[in-house]
């Protein structure tokens, strides 16, 4: 990748100089603070500054959403959470949000409207996928011309909102071989992360989540493990390297595919 | 004497029905204990759903060889029970094969009868086999030890028991018609039932008369008696998938409800005129409980999920900690949600009315903490029900009440919260350093 500056500005930028971005991209705690996500925020990054998107962030003014304390159980943070993004969401006016967090996305799509914020909230494949079938992003490399690739279908993305076809869609355009597990879609297995897992040991049991779901993945022979979420980005790579497969197989988002395909 | 046989009958049938009805009652009465909830929305959607999923059964043939198998059994039900009104009709006025004189339509239902209970009698053998011989994974798990598992094989010797009756009640009726025994209209086409016919060639008309009379009586005496055992059985979904279907959730699946009673106080809070020493009014009701420790706890929703669940376990065998060892199974939460539901039913029974405290809960008399903080709520079990429960939506209430009412998450789980309390993070980041990432 190259070492261009990203061009990010925030809503108060924006304000300051009197302009409405299009949308807003919702960078989401693991995408701000996480070593590995910061770098699916970047490659999404460029895919914006590439194909021209007007977007901004809300920079420091961001916080998280509270989905994670809301599956814990705590719904009084969730809800103070929820509340004060609201109010700084709508005080910039804002209509569209994008996020590369399908937790954020299920988050503010679904649970957000009930308390007063009313978006129109996409995840980053599916405004990839925009981008690319409006004509505004090509993408032509061959980098991934032949590669092995299988999809890991997020839960927050797949079951629970449906959205199966965007990321594959997406990945199409690489000219890769998109290789199913066996459970795949509907029946995806989950990638021990979710409900707030993410924070915490798992309880008692036989094998790890993370595990079982990576050797779904390695069996179908994969180059390249794909995803749309920054915690099974965590928990996918955890498994390949248990399974000792990390110089052989890598665990990417379709965010940083695309962003390298096109060598940005 | 002429008419003892109708008045038996209208006793048996009174009687059976009667009993039904006193446990329909107690089943509404104990889905009623759950809190109200708001499911009068989209009509025409939910009319779809249950259209589409209890009678179309789309969400069985997901898995192909149970769901065949299954629509071979439920269509035979439905489609045999068509008889069950010509035996009323037959029993209550003494007539024999009212039905008769549709002639060749009356021929083409026997014709159909007789086939479906044969197919009846294939699948019921192969659920069987599954359970008993190949020993699928899902039935042998821990919470179907015991009842669980001699309920599900009840049901299959009760249906067996039933078709065959049926059967030989045709092939005895078919003999008599052969050897023009009076009464015994010619009538029905026997293509399963003639072959059994054949047995009894040697039979006099009284013993066949005896043979086709005794059958006839069992037949019916055991479906009232199939009726009745359904309450007391995991089989209820033959009547429940239907309104279950209906209520079933119609959000996205990752939609997790908003609890009404945190927002009011989470907006006091951040309200910044509201004075924050203001003693409650004398007449406020006593603060709505959070999440859910008990069965009462719960919505009526989630109670008519319990008791529609069939304990068939897809989602436990879809269910990512149940698949790597974990206590956690979402069949055992619906089974738990019935079993403490049945108890504090019979507790109300045994009191006259009056729930009588008795010191247990479904929170940790059954369902442990380590089970629902196992949870990824992946909706994997969501998906898979084939009747739209969500054992989900459950595990979720009973997290709201340990973190909520008792403080008891796991320890890490409080670090992350606090994490997000203070800075915005589930991590111990500052918030100021959010935008650090464009510039590294």
């Amino acid at each position: 990748m190259s070492n261009d500056k990203l061009r990010v500005p925030t809503m108060g930028q924006c304000m300051a100089e009197g302009k409405q971005p299009e949308v807003l991209f919702w960078v989401g705690s693991a995408g701000s603070f996480d070593d590995r996500a910061k770098k699916i925020t970047r490659a999404f990054v460029k895919i914006l500054n590439k194909a021209n998107v007007d977007f901004a962030v809300l920079g420091t003014e961001e916080s998280c959403t509270g989905d994670v304390a809301k599956r814990a159980g705590n719904e009084f943070l969730f809800q103070m959470q929820a509340l004060m993004n609201i109010e700084v969401l709508n005080g910039y006016g804002i209509k569209k949000i994008v996020t590369c967090d399908p937790h954020s996305y299920n988050c503010l799509k679904n649970e957000y409207p009930g308390l007063g914020g009313n978006y129109e909230v996409v995840h980053h494949t599916q405004f990839i996928q925009d981008l690319i079938n409006s004509g505004k992003l090509n993408v032509t490399g061959s980098l991934y011309k032949g590669k092995r690739i299988t999809f890991h279908d997020p839960c927050y993305l797949g079951r629970a909102n449906n959205e199966y076809t965007a990321p594959r869609e997406v990945l199409k355009n690489t000219n890769a071989d998109i290789i199913e597990m066996k459970r795949h879609k509907q029946t995806a297995l989950c990638c021990g992360a979710g409900g707030a897992q993410m924070f915490k040991e798992p309880e008692k049991g036989d094998k790890d989540i993370n595990v079982l779901r990576t050797e779904d993945a390695l069996s179908t022979k994969p180059n390249i493990i794909a995803t749309g979420c920054p915690y099974c980005i965590t928990m996918m790579t955890d498994g390949v390297k248990n399974k000792e497969k990390e110089d052989a197989v890598k665990v990417m988002d379709i965010a940083e595919i695309i962003a390298t395909a096109e060598e940005l | 004497m002429e008419y003892l046989s109708n008045i038996l009958f209208a006793i048996v049938l009174v009687a059976g029905i009667g009993f039904f009805t006193k446990n329909v009652l107690r089943l509404s009465r104990n889905i009623k204990l759950g809190r109200d909830v708001d499911v009068s929305d989209n009509k025409p959607q939910r009319w779809k759903n249950m259209a589409k999923i209890a009678l179309g059964q789309t969400k069985m043939v997901v898995r192909p060889i149970a769901g065949f198998l299954h629509i071979i059994v439920y269509v035979g039900f439905i489609i045999i029970n068509l008889e069950v009104l010509e035996i009323i009709i037959d029993g209550l006025f003494g007539t024999h094969r009212v039905f008769a004189s549709l002639g060749s339509i009356y021929n083409l239902l026997i014709g159909s009868f007789e086939i479906l209970a044969v197919l009846v009698i294939v699948a019921v053998v192969i659920f069987w086999i599954r359970r008993n011989i190949i020993r699928i994974k899902r039935f042998i798990k821990p919470e179907m030890k015991g009842w669980p598992k001699n309920d599900g094989n009840i049901i299959l010797y009760i249906e067996l028991v039933l078709m065959t009756l049926f059967l030989t009640m045709n092939a005895a009726d078919y003999q008599l018609q052969l050897l023009d025994a009076p009464h015994y209209t010619k009538a029905g086409d026997f293509p399963a039932s003639q072959f059994i016919a054949s047995l009894f060639s040697d039979m006099s008309i009284a013993s066949l008369i005896v043979l086709e009379r005794t059958t006839w009586w069992l037949h019916i005496i055991g479906i009232l008696c199939f009726l009745n055992y359904l309450y007391y059985s995991k089989h209820l979904h033959i009547l429940l998938a239907f309104p279950n279907t209906y209520y079933g959730s119609i959000e996205p699946k990752g939609k997790l409800n908003n609890l009404e009673a945190i927002t009011k106080e989470v907006k006091l809070m951040m309200d910044p005129s509201a004075d924050p020493f203001a003693a409650p009014a004398e007449d406020a009701p006593v603060p709505e409980k959070f999440g859910a420790s008990d069965v009462k706890d719960l919505n009526w929703v989630q109670l008519l999920n319990a008791y529609t669940c069939t304990e068939c376990g897809r989602c436990t065998s879809s269910c990512p900690a149940n698949l790597t060892g974990k206590k956690l199974s979402p069949r055992k939460i619906m089974m738990d949600t019935r079993d403490r539901l049945e108890e504090v039913g019979k507790n109300i029974d045994a009191n006259k009315g009056v729930f009588v405290e008795d010191g247990k809960q479904l929170l940790g008399d059954y369902i442990t903490k380590e089970e629902l903080w196992a949870c990824t709520t992946c909706n994997a079990c969501v998906e898979e029900c084939p009747v739209s429960i969500s054992p989900l939506s459950i595990i979720q209430d009973m997290r709201r009440y340990l973190v909520m009412e008792q403080s008891a998450a796991p320890v890490e789980l409080n670090n992350m919260m606090s994490n997000i309390e203070n800075n915005g993070a589930p991590w111990p980041y500052n918030q100021m350093d959010r935008l650090n990432w464009v510039d590294e």
